[in-house]
């Protein structure tokens, strides 16, 4: 089994969940899917902690973020495939 | 894993079976609090269950206020309770509806006496009961009466991904059994909740859970400033990873397991629809949902947490798990189950389902949760407006 630094819950789902300490820039990430239990790689653009989420493609403003195969609101500053997702570019849509 | 048939529990009046067998000083109001509080310092083996409220509520707030003192009186955790108030009158209401479960329970009241006499007397009766509880034995009482309640807090992402789900395997494995479960935390489904109201096993529940949801969205809507993105997520949430309220309703939502609900239960409502799930509206702070929890009847709490929350209840104990392996490491004396290895993926679901349901069953036969050694006895009443 390779590494797994990045976990996903969903297929369907467009950033996944970092699960070591950190990732470093530029690191090459072992990403696993819970659904299917499917591997893949993925290369990260920034550091970001442990529990803090990866965008697993490229994203543009007014997208929407998928996660558990649901929507968990929208992109407010595009986001490059690698790129750390979180308060800075993403928003709810309930409030 | 063959899972264990039976707990040792005390077994109460009513039939139903405690985890614990405690002799609770229940004040009525706030300004009772003092007394009940030298009443358990003077008489070993009771707690005083000190709180905020009780003065010049009316309506449905009252009644909350009633339902909660009542069903914590009640609950099976507790063998015999002393009830001490400012006035007879709502002291009476609640030790009257307290003796509906046969246990032991006697109310005062301190008006025209004063605390110094209303102590003397008041200790006198708690010793009888501490004493008389203290000869209580533990019985081998069937799962079935085990009240499973689940809340989680200061959640993160490895909340949703590791160790809410293993509360769902939990639920998963143990509903079949004939146990009660709960859950709550109405707001805390923003964004998943039509989701959510879809595991209500009948149209009916359904149909109340997006009404129960709604009244609370309305009221949100109503009395928002700007949004609750100061709110929800809370700081804490934020650090560890979670963006945005929809993102933690879904985490949230993993505990459930892949059980349907069967009712929709107000706050500190005792079910009685028989064994299953039920969802119950509860505020998502910690202290006041598991108060509430706690008051509806449930005897043992799942408390998964991801940046470390270190919440206990006086009556119910509340056994914590994470899976973020910071938090383990961090704050470790308050973490009963370690489920971290679930994101090194050298532990699965099914053995962390297992690994709790083994904890679990080890407190309800008396093993003392991190939170009851630490001494964490946090009862707060939810309040729904201001008094009169």
């Amino acid at each position: 089994m390779a590494k797994t630094d990045i976990i996903i819950h969903d297929k369907k789902d467009n950033v996944g969940v970092i699960v070591i300490e950190k990732v470093s820039k530029g690191q090459d990430c072992g990403c696993w899917i819970m659904e299917d239990d499917s591997s893949f790689k993925v290369k990260s653009e920034a550091e970001i902690p442990l529990g803090h989420k990866i965008a697993l493609e490229d994203l543009k403003e007014g997208d929407t973020i998928i996660k558990y195969g649901h929507d968990i609101g929208k992109v407010i500053k595009s986001i490059k495939k690698g790129d750390h997702v979180h308060v800075h570019n993403v928003k709810t849509k309930k409030w | 894993m063959q899972i264990p048939k039976s707990f040792l529990g005390f077994k109460r009046e009513n039939g139903r079976a405690g985890t614990r067998n405690h002799v609770i000083i229940l004040p009525v109001d706030d300004i009772s609090n003092a007394c009940a509080e030298a009443v358990a310092n003077n008489i070993k083996g009771t707690i005083a269950l000190p709180h905020s409220y009780g003065r010049l509520q009316f309506g449905a707030d009252l009644e909350l206020h009633f339902r909660t003192m009542i069903g914590t009186g009640r609950n099976p955790n507790v063998a015999a309770v002393i009830v001490i108030g400012i006035e007879p009158k709502w002291t009476k209401r609640i030790v009257d509806a307290i003796a509906k479960t046969g246990k032991p329970v006697e109310g005062f009241s301190i008006e025209g006496v004063g605390d110094i006499d209303t102590i003397a007397k008041v200790s006198k009766k708690a010793q009888e009961f501490s004493m008389w509880a203290s000869e209580k034995q533990r019985e081998e009482c069937p799962i079935s009466d085990l009240w499973i309640s689940v809340k989680c807090g200061e959640s993160d992402t490895t909340s949703g991904l590791a160790s809410n789900p293993t509360v769902g395997n939990l639920m998963d494995k143990l509903e079949p059994l004939g146990v009660h479960l709960c859950f709550g935390e109405t707001s805390e489904l923003t964004g998943a909740e039509t989701v959510c109201a879809k595991r209500g096993k009948t149209k009916e529940a359904q149909d109340k859970f997006m009404k129960t949801w709604s009244s609370y969205n309305d009221f949100i809507l109503k009395e928002a400033t700007n949004d609750l993105s100061e709110s929800q997520p809370t700081a804490g949430n934020i650090a560890g990873g979670l963006t945005t309220i929809e993102e933690k309703a879904f985490g949230n939502f993993q505990k459930i397991g892949s059980r349907k609900f069967i009712d929709v239960l107000e706050p500190a409502e005792e079910p009685t629809k028989g064994k299953g799930l039920y969802f119950m509206d509860t505020s998502s702070a910690a202290a006041e949902c598991v108060t509430l929890q706690a008051a509806g009847g449930f005897n043992i709490h799942l408390f998964p947490t991801g940046q470390g929350n270190i919440i206990g209840n006086p009556i119910e104990p509340v056994i914590k798990l994470t899976a973020n392996p910071l938090t383990a490491k961090t704050m470790s004396e308050h973490i009963d189950v370690d489920v971290s290895k679930i994101l090194s993926r050298e532990m699965n679901l099914d053995q962390a389902g297992d690994e709790l349901i083994r904890s679990t069953i080890k407190v309800a036969n008396g093993r003392l949760t991190c939170a009851e050694a630490l001494g964490h006895k946090e009862f707060v009443m939810t309040k729904l407006y201001r008094s009169a």
